[in-house]
């Protein structure tokens, strides 16, 4: 939860610095040291304050009649105050120096927009025809010429960053209701041009923007009332021309029947903006406040009216907000904790959370999923015409709408191109990790995909798929063709992915998954598959017989058969060292164990394992004994590794195939023996757990005594002392 | 080795009174304590955390401080207004001196013990000067209204911390003004509560650390008077709060009977900036923690549950010994019960009066562990009521059970009992003798003949009994170098031969009754004794120290004889060195010679002295692993300890004839349905 602390007067303003639109302060900058911030006014002004003690500690004028044009700031190298005033004329001082006009002055030959300073990366100079140098190649030659990047455009707000070891400058411009947004490296010495998507009758009024991921995510206010998210990639090899940014709501800022009319806006974190602005209700008078929002939860989490009025401006240094607030710039100290609703219950683990949403938005995936199919059902009955009327209803729509392109469109567009363009554009559409609806939007590339499989007989993507399925948090129901088709080129990888990753997989596809398994043991040979939930109880090596006899355990002791089966030791010790070998090889092992992983209904899974063939069937249930018999050795009757069956699987499966093949089972002369050790096993538990139930009743009678205390006050009792 | 039958009795209704101050003495090793019944307890560090001296408790004479002051002084105060001075040696009230300000709450020591700050119910806080032989009146500090319920001084003794009830304030020592006056209730204007400032400290760096009604430790700068710091560390009110030496730790105790510690400790690894953090709850109490201390090495606390609780700080300990141990006392570290076992009679001794019970009978016999039915029930027999407020030092019963004797601070009475059939008269022995009073410790002979009384300065007063109902005092011993302190322990032979005393110096001294001399002295060994008892048979007199050490010393041949000899040589069992709790008692089977009987609180013994001792890989309580082989094994595992703990808390076990024993057990349970409710705390799924 975020709120808002208390709040205190950081100095008065003078009468310039007043109330209102185009009042106010020309910019507040972070100081030389935490805790300091840089008051730059609209007149001939700068003061130093330490914030936590209200207390300026050192304030320079310019001249009369000059008059400071870019608001001061530090660099937080040298310690030094860069200004500019009268446009062009720039002033570095120290903070002992008194007198502005005795220190170090040069005049630049292009008018400044602003000084951006870095912790790291020292001063960044921004002119107004879009130019840009670091400040010591700009006092290197001062005369130097500076080139004009934006024709008559107007820059509207700038920001720079750290990304790495070099700075990234980003600011917007503005010609004739269009906007721009420029991101230049300066290292690189690259500049991208980009096009804000328009909106109808609304407009950017503020912008802020921060860096995460060599991705800029840059968040605009509109005169809509609401915030858009623009997400601007830093990695961009092609020079294109123009492209366009499109935007996605990001929050609005309406609360109950008011809306909120903000001027200008920070970020906190991830989660929370701050907005400045005036809450209209319908029929009342507009309040000014400060409010603090949930972009996640979409709700307003504090607000703080400002009766006085402010200036519209607001900054955000070291968890403070400062404004203008009447005549007094205002700072308000504010608490800003994750919001989730595991924090919310006291269960939060990490607050490491992945940035992106693993939810699914269903209302775009059916939106998408519905175009995609449609396309695709046309596509199969009429052929020919559908391929015109998708080009041509491609053609409007990028005729509307040439630089919104959802995702379902891209694909659709992508349909014909040829296969290394398609893959390409795919795995750059999966690199763009932000995206809104994710999730979706993957399943919406892998039906692509399988589309084409099916359409293109020869075509399969097996190493792309299954990236595609190991990295991501799929599920059956997003890709439901996909595992038809894997099985129909029998990738019994992927499978084995699938069946450990997807909750959701239909019984008839888990049997089908089975059969495969069960049936293709020579093309196995050589397949690569997880083996890791076999390799630490199965043995590789066939050959070494000698080491086998030897465990004769199986949970309980050799002795306690010999006493109950005196005569039947030499076929007890046959069967145990039958049960010993692995019936089948470690892949197709890897694999069984998969599908005994799944979730599954017996009712649905009956009437398909009932048309198991016998063979496949005498195979899974041996299978299934020797996993059982695996499993009894150990006193937990757990199998090491990861991902092995549980002996609750086993003992399942086990019942569910003796029922489904029941028949079978019986009629088949090899089954016989098979059936027979099984039984005799079983029997020999079941008289072993009957021995330990009929133990039970007197170990309960002695934890009784024990716990029998007397309340007596007076007992002569025996004791014996040996 | 044989069978027993055990009258196993748990209708003795004792109840201990709850602890209401701690005071650990400064740089000594003592701990004092006092109870809400007034009585005054004494522990020592050194000798295992032995209850050494107790000061039976006075009605009048509530404490509700304690503080040490010139070194090895002890001063208590309370609401009857008047601060006393406790005699060690004597143990009693030396002196009082009243505080004219009403009802005393708290009192605190500066730091080099000259000067007592009183805190009272009209609001002020008197200084007293401590000088030889008492105590003078100093001056008064700036009153105002509101009692003064604790009382901190600053290290370096120029400001005293007072807590009152919504403020706390500071004096200036010298100028006697208010220099600093904080409310503590200000961030909680809207609940219209009090809150009571429980306890406070003064940090020498300035900081004033107190506890309050509302479950928070707080920490102010008293200069700026600013809130520093503040933990809530409970619902209900933190009572009692106390720090370390080093000013790096303190503990806390609350009204749920939970304590905590908060230690100073850096922000980060190897930072300077250093910050007080609530590091370990214990809830050992189930009741309020009225009283904490912080020893060097241990936290202390004492609760209303009767309970002391001393938890050592591991990270202090070097290695794993006796120190190392938590420990809890909630029973006497000597004897209540008191036993005739010819005529099978128990005498129990409560704070102001005695009980006499006759056992049950029973004509059955039986096997191990079982229960035997009773042909006659025991019987509530006398109930002797000590007139007026003194508390019962202690009391005893005769062999034959014709006799009780108790004391308390001023008197001494005598009883003489008959039995005629089922009916009981007793009359009282009309003038005693008169005596150094009190008595703190009388035993009788074993032919009930004689009455030996322990007194003051090292003496033993000899009291013949005569028939039907007098006595007249005989001889008093005296140690020969003479001695400053009471004897607390006496153990008279069967014979009527010997007489053992031990004093508060922890010398043995043996007197010989024939020819009323001094006969030797037992070499002085460094601990506490905890219990002595002469043999019947060969007067060898039996000795354990509260290091849980046993002695046998030969009185006839004034040395220690060689069993004792061999056992020092061989050390005891690691196991029986590491209890925590002393032998209360001891006694002997005159059927077998070489059988020692002992008990403490949580387990019974017979040593037999004829089997070889344990070493330490072997089991030292093994009789449920005897009990399991067959005869013929045994015998290669049997040694020379056998030790029963079915009966717990023991307070008293002896011998009622060869093969009949009598164990006085107390269970926690049935005390803990005496006390008052504790606070409910819910609990899930509650």
């Amino acid at each position: 939860m975020a709120a808002l602390c208390e709040s205190f007067t950081l100095c008065g303003l003078g009468p310039s610095g007043g109330v209102g639109l185009g009042g106010g302060l020309l910019a507040l900058e972070p100081g030389p040291d935490p805790d300091h911030v840089l008051l730059t006014d609209r007149g001939r002004t700068a003061t130093l304050f330490k914030v936590s003690d209200q207390k300026p500690l050192g304030c320079w004028s310019v001249k009369h009649g000059q008059i400071i044009t870019c608001p001061v700031v530090c660099n937080f190298e040298t310690h030094e105050y860069i200004a500019v005033h009268d446009d062009k004329v720039l002033r570095i001082w120290k903070n002992k120096d008194i007198n502005l006009d005795k220190v170090f002055k040069a005049t630049l030959s292009a008018d400044v927009y602003r000084i951006h300073s870095l912790p790291n990366g020292g001063p960044v100079v921004l002119f107004k025809g879009g130019g840009v140098r670091t400040l010591d190649v700009l006092l290197e030659a001062p005369q130097q010429e500076i080139e004009n990047v934006i024709s008559d455009e107007v820059i509207k707000w700038s920001e720079a960053f750290m990304e790495g070891q070099q700075p990234v400058l980003i600011f917007t411009t503005e010609k004739d209701g269009d906007f721009f947004v420029y991101v230049q490296k300066l290292k690189m010495n690259s500049l991208h041009r980009y096009k804000l998507e328009q909106q109808e009758s609304s407009k950017p009024l503020s912008f802020t923007a921060y860096i995460k991921n060599q991705i800029i995510t840059l968040l605009c206010l509109y005169s809509n009332d609401s915030v858009y998210k623009v997400l601007i990639p830093l990695q961009q090899n092609t020079e294109e021309e123009e492209q366009i940014l499109s935007k996605s709501l990001l929050l609005n800022l309406s609360v109950s029947g008011s809306v909120l009319k903000g001027t200008s806006f920070v970020v906190l974190d991830k989660d929370h903006v701050a907005v400045l602005g005036s809450l209209a209700a319908s029929g009342e008078e507009s309040k000014e406040c400060l409010t603090i929002w949930n972009t996640k939860f979409q709700t307003l989490q504090t607000s703080k009216e400002l009766p006085l009025g402010t200036s519209g401006q607001l900054w955000c240094y070291e968890e403070k907000f400062f404004f203008t607030h009447g005549k007094v710039l205002t700072v308000i100290m504010y608490k800003c904790e994750t919001s989730s609703l595991a924090a919310a219950v006291g269960k939060l683990k990490d607050s490491q959370t992945p940035d992106v949403s693993s939810f699914v938005n269903w209302n775009t995936l059916g939106d998408e999923e519905l175009v995609v199919s449609l396309q695709s059902q046309q596509s199969v009955a009429l052929k020919s015409e559908s391929k015109m009327t998708l080009r041509s209803k491609r053609n409007t729509v990028a005729k509307v709408q040439p630089d919104t392109l959802s995702v379902g469109q891209l694909l659709l567009n992508l349909k014909d191109a040829s296969t290394t363009a398609f893959e390409d554009e795919l795995r750059q559409l999966m690199s763009k990790a932000q995206m809104p609806d994710f999730q979706a939007t993957i399943g919406c590339v892998i039906t692509a995909l399988i589309n084409r499989c099916k359409t293109n007989p020869k075509y399969y993507p097996r190493n792309f798929l299954l990236q595609i399925v190991q990295t991501r948090d799929l599920s059956y129901s997003l890709c439901p063709d996909l595992m038809a088709v894997a099985l129909e080129k029998k990738d019994v990888h992927l499978l084995q992915i699938c069946l450990q990753r997807f909750p959701d997989i239909p019984e008839e596809i888990t049997y089908a998954c089975l059969k495969v398994f069960l049936i293709s043991e020579a093309y196995l040979q050589g397949i690569d598959v997880n083996l890791e939930s076999v390799i630490c109880y199965i043995d590789i090596e066939f050959n070494n017989k000698e080491v086998k006899t030897e465990i004769v355990e199986n949970g309980f002791n050799v002795e306690l058969e010999q006493d109950i089966w005196d005569t039947k030791i030499t076929k007890e010790t046959h069967l145990m060292s039958d049960g010993e070998f692995c019936p089948v090889g470690p892949q197709k092992a890897a694999l069984l164990n998969a599908v005994l992983h799944s979730a599954y209904s017996e009712t649905f899974l009956l009437p398909h394992l009932k048309n198991l063939p016998a063979q496949q069937a005498v195979l899974f249930l041996r299978y299934l004994y020797y996993l059982y018999v695996k499993c009894s050795e150990k006193i937990n009757t757990t199998l090491p590794g990861i991902r092995s069956p549980t002996i609750n699987q086993i003992m399942d499966w086990m019942c569910l195939l003796l029922d489904a093949q029941f028949t079978v089972m019986v009629m088949l002369p090899e089954a016989k023996e098979l059936l027979s050790n099984l039984h005799k096993f079983v029997r020999a538990q079941v008289r072993f757990y009957s021995e330990l139930n009929k133990i039970e009743g007197s170990l309960r009678e002695l934890q009784r005594l024990n716990h029998q205390k007397d309340s007596q006050t007076y007992s002569i009792e025996v004791l014996e002392l040996i | 080795m044989g069978e027993f039958e055990v009258h196993r009795v748990r209708f003795f209704g004792l109840v201990p009174a709850g602890v209401r101050c701690l005071a650990c003495q400064p740089r000594g090793g003592r701990l004092a304590l006092a109870r809400t019944d007034g009585a005054v307890e004494v522990y020592n560090f050194a000798a295992n955390y032995f209850q050494e001296k107790v000061i039976p408790g006075h009605e009048a004479r509530s404490v509700e401080a304690l503080c040490w002051a010139a070194g090895d002084r002890l001063f208590g105060a309370g609401l009857s207004g008047d601060i006393t001075e406790y005699d060690l040696a004597l143990l009693c009230a030396a002196r009082s001196v009243d505080g004219c300000g009403g009802p005393i709450w708290s009192m605190a020591a500066n730091s080099s013990g000259t000067q007592l700050a009183i805190g009272c119910e009209d609001g002020s806080v008197k200084l007293f000067q401590v000088v030889p032989g008492g105590i003078q009146f100093e001056r008064n500090l700036d009153r105002r209204k509101g009692r003064i319920l604790c009382l901190s001084w600053h290290p370096s003794d120029t400001h005293i911390a007072a807590g009152s009830i919504d403020f706390l304030r500071v004096f200036d020592v010298c100028s006697g003004q208010t220099v600093q006056r904080i409310m503590v209730n200000y961030h909680v204007l809207k609940v219209r509560r009090e809150c009571i400032v429980w306890s406070i400290a003064f940090l020498s760096s300035g900081t004033v650390i107190t506890s309050d009604s509302f479950g928070r430790v707080q920490f102010w700068d008293w200069q700026r008077g600013t809130l520093m710091e503040s933990h809530t560390v409970s619902t209900s009110a933190v009572l009692s709060l106390a720090v370390s030496e080093k000013e790096d730790s303190i503990i806390v105790g609350t009204s749920t009977g939970a304590t905590y510690q908060f230690q100073l400790l850096p922000v980060k690894m190897g930072s300077l900036e250093k910050r007080w953090v609530r590091t370990k709850p214990f809830q050992h109490h189930t009741h309020d923690v009225r009283a904490v201390a912080h020893s060097s090495t241990a936290l202390i606390s004492g609760g209303l549950d009767a309970q002391l609780v001393i938890r050592p700080l591991m990270e202090k300990m070097q290695k794993k010994g006796y120190d190392a141990a938590l420990r809890k006392f909630t029973f006497p570290h000597r004897r209540l019960v008191s036993c005739a076992r010819k005529a099978r009679l128990l005498l129990f001794q409560f704070s102001q009066h005695l009980e006499l019970w006759r056992l049950g009978s029973t004509d059955e016999t039986g096997k191990d562990g079982e229960v035997l039915p009773l042909c006659r029930m025991p019987e509530h027999l006398v109930q002797l009521k000590s007139k007026g407020p003194e508390h019962i030092y202690c009391s005893c019963v005769s062999p034959c059970g014709g006799w009780v004797a108790y004391s308390t601070a001023s008197r001494f009475h005598l009883y003489r009992v008959q039995y005629e059939g089922d009916g009981v008269s007793i009359k009282k022995v009309p003038k005693v003798p008169k005596l150094l009073l009190p008595a703190y410790q009388l035993q009788f002979s074993s032919d009930s003949g004689s009455l030996f009384v322990a007194s003051a300065r090292g003496s033993v007063h000899v009291l013949q009994l005569l028939e039907p109902g007098g006595c007249k005092h005989l001889h008093t011993f005296r140690p020969p170098s003479g001695s400053p302190e009471a004897v607390y322990l006496l153990a008279s032979s069967a014979d009527g031969h010997w007489l053992a005393a031990v004093g508060g110096d922890w010398a043995i001294h043996i007197y010989d009754l024939k020819c009323f001399k001094h006969h030797c002295t037992v070499p002085t060994y460094s601990c506490a004794v905890t219990a002595l008892a002469i043999h019947p048979v060969t007067n060898n007199l039996v000795i354990t120290y509260s290091d849980q050490q046993l002695f046998e010393f030969s009185i006839p041949e004034k040395q220690y004889t060689a069993w004792s000899r061999m056992v020092q040589s061989c050390g005891l069992h690691r196991v029986w060195l590491e209890r925590d709790s002393p032998i209360t008692h001891i006694t002997f089977n005159p059927k077998n010679p070489s059988h020692i009987l002992l008990h403490d609180i949580y387990m019974f013994c017979v040593l037999d002295k004829s089997l070889p001792l344990p070493d330490n890989s072997a089991l030292l309580m093994n009789q449920s692993t005897l009990k399991q082989l067959p005869e013929t094994a045994r015998q290669r595992q049997l040694h020379a300890f056998k030790i029963c703990k079915k009966f717990q808390p023991l307070l008293f076990a002896d011998l009622l004839d060869e093969n009949c024993l009598v164990m006085v057990e107390r269970p926690i349970m049935d005390i803990k349905t005496q006390l008052p409710l504790p606070i409910q705390q819910k609990k899930f799924g509650t």
